[in-house]
């Protein structure tokens, strides 16, 4: 183990900031899918690195679970999109405020 | 050496996911972040995790790169503005992510993770990985694998259900 696990909690942590940075940023929805995608990725990371970490492999199999509701939300997510797309020819998250009160 | 390696993967992955967030153009996001999932895949064999690095590829630079790439292309090529729609939400959103990282490492570098006697090595993690990791999923995580299934198939048909032109 020659690298710290701090350097990787340093490292998840710096992504998983800029994907909250993206979510709050942009308006297009398909980047801030993606910066969704990036705060996932940021902890997966950090499930393996913790992994290695305790010479486990329970970390890896949650990993597996993770990766799986992601691909779950972005199949749902990205449908959604064309719904939006479909229904308002926008792509922008501010255009989608029927809801709004 | 594993240092250095680290390193340079770690700032490939910083800069992609910069460029990521910032990026103007869709499809210029998209492989950036395929980058991204790349640099992190190779830290996992680095990790010796070989089969989530494998499952990584397939699954995020493979299958769901595919999926964006595709709506992509469904939605048209366009460039997005940085129109702010509220003053200062920039300087918000960047302050907010700072706050954020901030509590993070304060958090990770004061806590010390206790280190738990599982018996084996880090040798064996990486030569009998994909063994051992289906070994887990097929005994002691057999019904969170199944329920994982069915979460599947809900997401399956909520995307037919969503993606029809007529709902129901």
């Amino acid at each position: 183990m020659d690298v710290p696990i701090q350097y990787y909690g340093l490292l998840s942590a710096l992504l998983f900031s800029m994907g909250v940075a993206g979510v709050l940023l942009r308006r297009n929805i398909i980047i801030v899918f993606m910066s969704i995608e990036l705060m996932f990725n940021a902890a997966n990371l950090l499930f393996v690195a913790f992994a290695r970490h305790q010479n486990g492999l329970d970390g890896q199999v949650f990993v597996f679970f993770v990766m799986t509701v992601a691909a779950a939300e972005v199949a749902v997510g990205l449908a959604l999109v064309m719904a939006l797309f479909r229904s308002k020819q926008t792509t922008d998250v501010d255009d989608a405020s029927t809801l709004k009160g | 050496m594993s240092l250095l390696l680290f390193g340079i993967l770690a700032v490939i992955a910083l800069i992609t996911a910069a460029l990521m967030v910032t990026a103007r153009n869709l499809v210029h996001a998209v492989l950036m972040m395929v980058a991204n999932f790349g640099t992190v895949a190779i830290m996992y064999i680095t990790l010796s995790a070989p089969f989530v690095a494998v499952v990584q590829v397939a699954v995020y630079a493979g299958a769901i790169m595919v999926l964006f790439l595709f709506v992509v292309m469904l939605l048209g090529e366009q460039q997005l503005s940085f129109d702010e729609p509220f003053a200062g939400q920039r300087m918000a959103a960047g302050v907010l992510g700072l706050l954020l990282a901030i509590m993070l490492l304060v958090t990770l570098f004061t806590a010390s993770p206790a280190v738990l006697q599982t018996g084996l090595t880090a040798e064996q993690i990486g030569r009998e990985n994909a063994q051992r990791v289906g070994e887990l999923l097929y005994t002691q995580y057999l019904l969170p694998f199944e329920a994982t299934s069915i979460l599947l198939l809900i997401a399956m048909v909520g995307a037919v259900v969503l993606a029809k032109r007529r709902l129901l």
